[in-house]
This record gives C-alpha cells, structure tokens and sequence, in this order.
C-alpha cells in the first residue's frame, strides 16, 4: 500500500511536469504544424535562467520563476520570426533538421556559458519540508507540481474554450485561411500561441527542475520525452495530452520502481504498442 | 542528346547511355579519393576505415529517406545491429573468417531492418518519427541489457577476424581493413546504382513524390518500402559489420539514438536522393568532426547546430545537389 501510494504520487507530480512542457509543444504542433524538436530546449533556457535569479542574483523563488518564463520567450521571439517562420508548411524533414539544429546550438552554448555540471534551483522554505496529509506525508514540492499541472490545465480550458482568444484559435486551428479571410489576424494569434507555448515549457522547465534536473544535455535527453506524449495524446489536443502524461507518467514511474533493469525498456514498449493502434494519438482527429 | 532531353518519351534512351558513364565517374572518384586518403593520411586510416562504414549506414539512410521520403532517427538500429551480429558471431560462436562476418551482419541488418520497417511504416509524420525514436531506444536497451552476448555498456571486444581470403592479415596500422572497405563500398555503390534506376528504384521514388498515386496505379506502397527497408538494413549491416571488423570492438554508441541522428544530418548535408550527396555529406561531416571536436566536443555541437540551420535555410539540396545545380547552369550558359 505505502508503495503503491507513493508510486502514485511521483507518477502524478511526474506526468503533471510533462503535462506543463508538453502541452505546449502540442499547441504549435496542432495549430501551426511544426514538428519543434527545439521545445526541450526552451524548457532547459528557463531553468538555466531561473537557476542563475534564485541563486546568483539572490532572488525570490516567484521572482525567478516569472523571470524564466519571460527571459525565455524574449529569447524565442526572434528565433520564431527568423527562423520558424520559414518552416511553417515546409516538410517534416526540413522541420525536424532545422529544430535540432537550434537545439544542437542552445546544448553548446548552454555548456559554454554555464559549464557542464548540473544546475539547481533553490526552493523556498515552504517547498522543502514534507507535508503531512493525515494518512500519509508527501514532498511539498511534488504536491506543488501537481497544483501548478491542474492550474495551467484549468487555466489553459478557460482560455481556449471561452475566450474570446481561445476562438480565434481553434479557427485558426481548423482552417487558418478561412479564418483569416473572416478577419482573424492568424499571424498575431500565432505569434502569441508560440509565446505561451514557451513560457509554458519555460514554466514547466523550472517546476520541474527537481524531477528533470538541469544540464546541458536536458535538451535531447527529455526532447524524445515530450515528443512522445505529444504524438501518444494527438497533436493539439489538450484532454489528449492530459491522458498521455498521466498515463505515461503512470507507466514509467512503475517501470522504475517495481523493475528498475528494464524501466526505459515497458516505456518505449508501451509508446510502440499506443502509437500502433493509435496512430493519430488517443484523442488526435482525423485528418 | 538535347533532342531526348525534350520529348519525355525518348527518356529512357538517356537512362541507358549516361548513368553508365556516371557510374564509372563516381567509381573512379571513390578510387581516388580512396588513394588520395591512403597516400596523405597514412596515420588515419582508422578514421578512413570508420567514415567508410558511416558512408555505408548513410547510403542506406538514404534509400529509405531520400528515395523514400521516410523520415527516420532510428537507423542506427540497423548499423548497430549488423555490427553485434558480426560481432557476436565472432566472439560466441568462433566465426572469425572476415567474409562470413560481414554477410552476418548484413542478413542481420536485414532482419533489424524488416522488424523496424514494420514498425514504422505503421505511423505518418510525427507518429513515424515518434515510432523510429522508440525503435532506437529498445535496440539500445536490448543491447544494454543482453550482456551475456553484447558486453553491455563495456562493449563487445575481443573481435579477432581470421586474415582476409587467408591471405591479408588485419595488421595494426588498419590498412588491410582500410582497403577492404573501399572494395566493400564499391561494391555497394555499383550495387545501388543499378538498383535505385531499376524500375523497383523508380517506384519507391514515386511513392515518395505522391503515395496516393501510386496505390492508385495498383502497386502496394506498404510492401514496397518494407522491400526497401529490408535492403536497406543489409546495407547498414555491412557498414556496421565493417566497422566491427575493423575496430575489433562493438560498442553501445553504434545503437545510440546520437548516431542516427547524425547519420540524418550528414545525409541532408551533402543531399537527400542521391548516392553521391551521401557519400559527399559523410565525408565533409566526419572529417570536421575530427579536426574540430578535438579541440572542444561542444564547440563541435553548435558549430553542427548552425550548420543545419545554415544547410535548411541556404541549401536545402545539400551540398552536392546545389553544386550539380551550378554545374548544370554553367554547363547551359556555355553551349
């Protein structure tokens, strides 16, 4: 039971981290159809921002988290209009060589500027400590994980189900050349998803950073991670992404805990057996 | 000749008189650059020996990707396992003779490449680069774990194959090795060559250009690329059964999602679709990689980052496909 509880736990804060990073990546993957490897990448640049605020700058744990998320998409709004903006419609080949490109790049100057050892992000006094339920204590940080995974999947419902936003959206989403021709501005809404997209993985790179720890390699090591849920949930989808983290998060975490030998192994197993009877996700539309 | 470059029906005239001459031209320039190599780098020839095998592994990248048009990052699966399989055979089962090892691994890079085709055919788009990534993974996990018979994460050595034809030993300086795989390529190519204008070749490259169109011609697309892929993995097994032979050790690097990856970057860097813009890439990329990673491996990955960036943006043909471009201007502009 104790570690049938626990194996939930982890799975629950570990699927709700994937779910904060990936859900973005499966937004531009939906609405603007770029396979972005480079998703991993702007994750890891939030860490490494959040990192350098919380412990050389001396700053706040909130403080360095807003910091991240903004620093971050600064940073990624001239790669999107340089760079992406030409591969919007090109083939996945070209999309996939470019997006590693750029993270191939973020890797060696992220060892350049911060040097290869393992980045951590101090938490707040509040986030460190245990916290007892009445039946059982749990790590804060973990319960705070999970908080911020219901919020964002929450928040992010509200903003595309009933805003006025969240229409302009799934217009584009369906049919970005009726919608333009209906007068949505489809290039501003993919600008601004393309935001959100990073300051979510950003986000989610420094919530998580206890699970996934920061190191220049972050990029490519959990890159096959998030794509794997995106494609496991169907692209654009956001109950899909829901499921995939929860349910992929389920089947690691188990793996490393019950067999440890061949944890890597179930997971890549389960990802094959999904993809072959879903290939268009779980809850991905037909084209 | 400027009379069947016009009308589409005298088309395959062309095809029978040039490619032949084309063939002899590449296999003349591997035959120089091969001397070329041997007489400058007589330190290398390892290395020659490694980007030899890498040439083979991108060749058969290529039939499935360039001629295809499937996007893989799993093929160093079948690399990596013709190079166990020889390997293996060497070390378990005593077959050292360097003949047998090499057809080993290529009949296991067939089997490698039957299974990962299967199962990656099953997807399109993202969900087939999605599969070819778990492909990558199990295989390297396999290894990892198999290590009764693969050494696990030690690697598999102790390799120690008989002289080749009895004749030539595998001496220590590699030029056995290196001259032995020249012949191997060579082979391969004229192999290749032939196959990718048959018409089996032409097929596969219509199915990349318009799948739907094909079926609709009444061949089967999905049995078709599997064909291609089986192919493929026999080619990709000899590259890595060459590299077993050669190094006389296999380790889990050759199954590493890494390789594929780069295998990929350095087929789109000389140019996707063709045998010579494989042979091109490698070559470029491997020998940068050598000069530049010995003074900082990381330097190495931006500089590897940019140029993807750079190959995607300003030659998306790669390098060989843009210089036939020029050549083929210039050639215009000069009647």
């Amino acid at each position: 039971m104790q570690v049938f509880f626990s194996i939930g736990v982890d799975a629950l804060a570990y699927g709700m981290v994937l779910f904060i990073i990936s859900i973005g990546l499966s937004v531009t993957m939906g609405l603007m159809r770029v396979v972005n490897l480079a998703h991993g990448a702007f994750a890891m640049i939030g860490g490494y921002i959040a990192s350098y605020a919380a412990r050389d700058l001396g700053l706040g744990y909130g403080f360095a988290i807003i910091l991240a998320v903004i620093g971050t998409i600064v940073i990624a709004i001239p790669l999107e209009r340089f760079l992406y903006r030409r591969i919007y419609g090109a083939p996945e080949l070209t999309q996939v060589l470019m997006t590693i490109g750029i993270t191939f790049c973020v890797i060696g100057l992220a060892n350049y500027v911060f040097g290869p050892t393992l980045k951590t992000i101090p938490l707040p006094a509040d986030l460190q400590g245990p916290v007892n339920l009445g039946f059982r204590t749990i790590a804060a940080h973990k319960l705070f994980a999970i908080a911020c995974g219901v919020a964002v999947a929450l928040g992010l419902w509200f903003l595309i189900e009933r805003t006025s936003f969240g229409v302009k959206l799934r217009a584009s989403v369906d049919n970005t050349a009726m919608a333009a021709s209906l007068g949505v501005r489809t290039r501003i809404v993919y600008a601004a998803s393309f935001a959100l997209a990073v300051g979510l993985a950003a986000f989610g790179g420094v919530i998580g950073a206890e699970l996934l720890p920061v190191e220049p390699y972050y990029a490519l090591r959990y890159m096959v991670t998030f794509l794997v849920v995106v494609s496991v949930g169907g692209a654009g989808s956001i109950p899909g992404a829901l499921i995939a983290c929860l349910l992929l998060g389920a089947i690691d975490t188990t793996g490393r805990y019950l067999v440890p030998e061949y944890g890597e192994f179930f997971f890549y197993l389960a990802v094959i057996a999904i993809v072959w009877v879903f290939p268009r996700g779980l809850l991905g539309r037909a084209k | 000749m400027s009379a069947t470059d016009i009308s589409p029906s005298a088309a395959p005239a062309v095809r029978t008189g040039r490619p032949w001459q084309r063939d002899l031209i590449g296999v003349a320039v591997i035959l120089l650059a091969a001397i070329g190599g041997y007489v400058l780098f007589p330190d290398n020839l390892a290395l020659l020996t490694r980007i030899i095998a890498i040439m083979l592994l991108v060749l058969s990248l290529d039939l499935v990707t360039g001629y295809c048009g499937v996007a893989t990052l799993g093929h160093a699966a079948l690399f990596g396992a013709g190079a166990y399989a020889a390997g293996i055979a060497a070390v378990t089962f005593g077959i050292t003779e360097p003949l047998s090892m090499i057809g080993i691994g290529a009949i296991a890079g067939a089997v490698a490449g039957l299974v990962s085709g299967v199962v990656i055919l099953r997807g399109h788009g993202l969900a087939q680069l999605v599969l070819s990534i778990a492909v990558i993974h199990l295989f390297h996990e396999a290894a990892n774990k198999a290590s009764t018979y693969t050494g696990g994460s030690d690697g598999l050595s102790g390799i120690a194959p008989d002289p080749l034809l009895g004749l030539f030993a595998f001496d220590l300086w590699g030029r056995t090795a290196y001259v032995f795989g020249i012949v191997l390529l060579i082979a391969v190519f004229v192999l290749l060559r032939i196959l990718v204008r048959s018409p089996f070749g032409m097929l596969c490259r219509g199915i990349r250009q318009d799948p739907v169109r094909v079926s609709a011609m009444g061949a089967s697309v999905k049995a078709s690329l599997i064909r291609m892929y089986v192919i493929s993995g026999a080619v990709a097994g000899i590259g890595g059964a060459l590299n077993a032979v050669s190094t006389q050790v296999v380790g889990l690097d050759s199954l590493s999602f890494t390789n594929s990856a780069e295998a990929l970057v350095m087929l789109v860097l000389g140019g996707a679709g063709s045998l010579f813009g494989a042979l091109a890439g490698t070559v470029v990329f491997m020998w940068f990689e050598h000069v530049v990673s010995a003074a900082n491996p990381f330097h190495w990955l931006t500089i590897v980052g940019a140029l993807l960036i750079a190959v995607v943006l300003f030659a998306p043909k790669g390098l060989y496909g843009t210089a036939a471009d020029l050549a083929r201007r210039f050639a215009r502009s000069k009647p």
